[in-house]
């Protein structure tokens, strides 16, 4: 037995500087690690996935006004922000190279990117909320001066870009099209709406909230990097920063075809 | 440490296709296919995802293990799914998917 | 009655001089510790706390009950009541219950660790369970919540004035706590196994802990996004559960089952990994059937995911979806009943001793009998239509909660109280708790069976003016409070015996395990050597010459 035991109460002193105490290796530590993150991955992807859940499910029983409140979304930020993210994971992905390869100063590069690229989202996101704000599209009563408010374009006598009404309408009933004359959907159709900005309103939100989290943990990368800590045998902390941040894409991958895109078909005049 | 390193081409490859499937979702959300426009808006975003999961986040190059850690992620969300909608869409009133139901009506 | 002390020095009987209790005192030694086995103790001071405390509202629950008027407090008083016993006990108490107290401190000795895989998280964890019960401290204390554990839509988003928020933010709070439990069992039994120790070698707890550790990291974001989407349409006022816009108030139950329910299991299982060390332990067997239990463990851990229906037979859920959720939970039986089989045929013609954790083994398999087979009649639609929201149903899951769980708990803290504290506990004292919890428990839930199956609901304050149903009742309470009896005594002589118990040796127990080859209590990394598996579990049988002689026996 004794053969083939180490001594538990010091590492040799040939260990690297960031094994830990408990770990046997390197090689133990980084797989501990990387299974970890990816455990933590899946608890995002429950996490979300409750919401998902209740989106399919609402989506599918109001077709009509999911469709006509996608409308009221910017598809243009949100493409714009569709490509940010995806540039943003590249860097990420090449800062991982760089750790990979120690090159410290591209990892540097490449992490504050990143971070800029996340901001750039973040600051397009604010944008879009205010907007709903003034629109008064929030739903609910958070802003008691500004209730949720389906009409309030056309309350307040201002060029409305969108019919919603024609919108669901035609959705409904394509034969029938509108005649320039109002056609009021069935009164609960504002309400449905509503719940689609509830669920724009908590997904992206929660999105965004892992977003700003996302960018403090590279600002902790990004002075580790710069104090030289990682190396080609040591560098976990970027590789596991990576894997979280790409999970944030690939949440919003999802979310801007579901979300942006559901009634795109009815304003481009494509068939 | 029998780590795998990607190269830098494949990095730039995956973007690219990134790139040109983000445009190719805009695009097609332009077309009406009916009940496919769901299905045709999952694919793409799951080709995406898959892109990025099998290669950004190098599962491709990954352990069994992690392997599989992945796929019961996405395999439990699907268990929540698809027994939720067992009941949603046997109910009374529902016409299956898109169905309204009758007693959902008015604020 | 054999003395440790009269044995020739056979066993250690003074203390290692270097143990994790006593490598430093002070405070921040303990509250900034990234020892596993701090962090169990500080679990388990924490948890025995919000035990009494949920206790303590149980008590009001039964006293009001004593009597068929609403008398001894208003039914809005009551409601709160209820609702802070079940909040407290679930999220603070039986969730964190054996892994966070057992587990933390056993996982890595029995695989041969030096440490969980992160042991920072793991204090996190802890950090994280006290800010949780901090929130819910603070809900009992502002006035109280009246929701029911289950905070079910649209009551618990719209109409009740209570506390919901605070108690609402504790829950979501803790869930974190046990997601990075889980999430720190899973990596460290795949990763920090100690050489030779083989997926088939590993103790049963240790699979009980890994299927508890799935169902904690796949279940519990589910629970903490649905918690959050609550919070939300408090503060929107309208929101995804909310009927006005389109709203369905049933979905909050879907996805609340979908953890809750097998949240049961991350209850039960550890128990259950208990008691198959118990009875191995005591019988002097080698597990019959081990990898049955082992894989039984994880079925039920993944069977009990597609399950949850069945809380929901009168909820409004489809009557298809009822069919299908009713015949899939028949089959969770199965693997429950494997390890009741396989523990029942161990015992057989093992050498069978009477020590306080065998009591409390024995006590369970005969309470999860009836808890589980009882789990059956509720789960068949026509009769769950008579009994849902009954008594019956109160009793059920005790027998599963109580008379599992806290039956497998106390049986474990006694079983490694040894390894915990490096004392024996007074044998003949626990043995007489043990007996008086076994029959105060009976009393208190058997005749809610029987009250509940003729009608009574649960969660009222009062009840007809009937003298069966106030027989009934009043042997309930009685019961109660010869329990609560059962329980204050451990919280006596357990405390009394970390000064004046007799030193306790290695292996007590003569039992296998790499826990018992370790000091007791053990040094902070656990083992001075690596050690180096080349045995299977529970080899009883070979040794049992040996380990029968040296087995400390009980003192009365």
């Amino acid at each position: 037995m004794a053969e083939a035991v180490h001594t538990t109460m010091e590492h040799p002193a040939s260990a690297h500087a960031a094994l830990q105490h408990h770990f046997e290796n390197m090689e133990q530590q980084r797989e501990a690690g990387t299974l970890g993150m990816w455990i933590f991955l899946v608890t995002e992807i429950m996490f979300f996935g409750g919401m998902f859940m209740a989106y399919i499910l609402y989506r599918s029983y109001n077709a009509d006004a999911f469709a006509a409140a996608s409308n009221r979304l910017n598809v243009t930020m949100g493409f714009i922000n569709t490509i940010v993210l995806i540039c943003s994971s590249l860097t990420m992905a090449l800062a991982v190279y760089y750790s990979q390869v120690g090159k410290r100063k591209m990892i540097v590069v490449m992490l504050i990117l990143t971070m800029m690229l996340g901001t750039t989202f973040l600051v397009v996101k604010a944008f879009e909320y205010y907007d709903k704000y003034e629109k008064s599209e929030i739903p609910g009563r958070l802003f008691p001066s500004r209730p949720f408010n389906w009409y309030a374009e056309e309350e307040h006598g201002k060029q409305v870009t969108q019919e919603p009404a024609r919108d669901a309408a035609t959705e409904r009933n394509p034969q029938a099209v509108p005649t320039g004359q109002e056609q009021k959907p069935d009164a609960s159709f504002a309400s449905r709406a509503e719940m689609f900005f509830f669920i724009y309103f908590a997904m992206t939100g929660i999105h965004a909230l892992h977003m700003v989290i996302g960018i403090g943990m590279l600002i902790v990368l990004t002075i580790m990097a710069w104090r030289d800590r990682f190396s080609p045998e040591y560098h976990s902390p970027v590789e596991l920063g990576g894997l979280y941040w790409h999970f944030v894409d690939i949440v919003w991958i999802f979310l801007f075809p579901l979300l942006y895109l559901l009634g795109a078909h009815g304003i481009s005049g494509g068939h | 440490m029998s780590e795998h390193i990607v190269s830098k081409t494949i990095y730039f490859l995956i973007f690219g296709a990134l790139m040109v499937l983000t445009v190719l979702t805009y695009w097609v959300a332009l077309y009406d296919f009916g009940a496919l426009n769901v299905v045709i808006a999952l694919a793409v975003a799951v080709t995406k995802a898959l892109l990025v999961v099998l290669f950004f986040m190098h599962v491709r190059y990954s352990t069994r293990l992690t392997k599989i850690v992945v796929i019961s992620g996405f395999f439990w969300l699907a268990l929540l799914i698809v027994l939720t909608l067992s009941d949603y869409f046997t109910r009374p009133g529902t016409s299956g998917v898109g169905g309204v139901p009758a007693s959902r009506s008015t604020r | 009655m054999i003395d440790a002390a009269s044995m020739g020095g056979d066993l250690p009987v003074v203390p290692p001089k270097d143990n994790y209790i006593n490598r430093a005192y002070s405070i921040k030694s303990w509250l900034l510790t990234k020892d596993h086995k701090r962090i169990a103790i500080l679990y388990l001071i924490t948890i025995t706390f919000f035990f009494f405390l949920g206790g303590a509202f149980a008590v009001m629950i039964r006293l009001e009950l004593l009597t068929p008027a609403s008398d001894l407090v208003q039914p809005e008083t009551y409601n709160k009541f209820f609702t802070m016993h079940g909040v407290v006990m679930i999220f603070l108490f039986l969730i964190p219950s054996v892994p966070a107290t057992l587990g933390n401190f056993l996982v890595p000795l029995m695989i041969g660790a030096k440490d969980l895989a992160f042991p920072k998280i793991n204090l996190l964890s802890w950090y994280i369970l006290v800010i949780g019960g901090i929130f819910i401290l603070y809900a009992v204390v502002a006035g109280g919540v009246d929701t029911g554990w289950t905070f079910y839509t649209p009551y618990s988003s719209t109409y009740s004035n209570t506390y919901v928020m605070a108690a609402a933010i504790g829950v979501f709070i803790t869930g974190f706590s046990s997601i990075l439990t889980g999430l720190n069992f899973i990596v460290t039994i795949h990763t920090m196994r100690a050489p030779g120790m083989t997926w088939y070698r590993l103790p049963l707890f240790i699979w009980s802990h890994y299927a508890t550790s799935l169902i904690m990291v796949l279940g519990t974001p589910v629970v903490a996004v649905t918690i959050l989407l609550v919070g939300l349409e408090r503060v929107f006022r309208v929101g995804i559960f909310d009927p006005a816009i389109g709203g369905d108030p049933i979905l909050f139950q879907h996805l609340f089952w979908f953890y809750s329910h097998p949240a049961v299991y991350i209850m039960l299982l550890p128990g259950m990994g208990v008691i198959s060390e118990l009875i191995t332990a005591f019988s002097r067997k080698n597990m019959f059937g081990y990898k049955f239990v082992a894989y039984a463990s994880l079925g039920i851990a993944i069977y009990g995911f597609l399950v949850w229906g069945h809380h929901m037979f009168t909820s409004g859920q489809s009557i298809y979806g009822s069919l299908v959720f009713s015949f899939l939970t028949y089959f969770v039986a199965i693997p429950s009943a494997i390890k009741v089989f396989n523990w029942t045929a161990t015992l057989y013609r093992g050498s069978i001793s009477y020590d306080t954790p065998m009591l409390y083994a024995l006590g369970f398999i005969g309470f999860f009998l009836i808890g589980g087979t009882t789990g059956l009649f509720l789960a068949a639609i026509g009769l769950d239509i008579h009994v849902h929201d009954t008594y019956f149903v109160v009793a059920h899951f005790h027998y599963i909660m109580v008379g599992g769980t806290v039956m497998a708990y106390l049986g474990g803290l006694h079983y490694w109280w040894p390894k915990l504290t490096g004392r024996m506990y007074p044998e003949g004292w626990a043995r007489l708790s043990a007996l008086i919890i076994f029959v105060g428990f009976n009393l208190t839930f058997f005749p809610q069976f029987v009250v509940g199956y003729m009608g009574m609901p649960r969660r009222y304050a009062a009840y007809p003016d009937d003298p069966v149903w106030q027989m009934l009742n009043v042997l309930s309470t009685a019961g109660a409070s010869i329990l609560g009896a059962g329980y204050l005594l451990p919280m006596v002589y357990l405390p009394w015996s970390m000064r004046y118990g007799k030193y306790a040796p290695s292996n007590p127990w003569g039992a296998t395990g790499l826990e018992w080859q370790t000091t007791s209590p053990p040094p902070t990394e656990n083992f001075e050597e690596t050690p180096v598996v080349t045995w299977e579990p529970y080899e009883y049988r070979p040794r049992e010459e040996k380990v029968v002689v040296n087995k400390i026996l009980p003192t009365d």
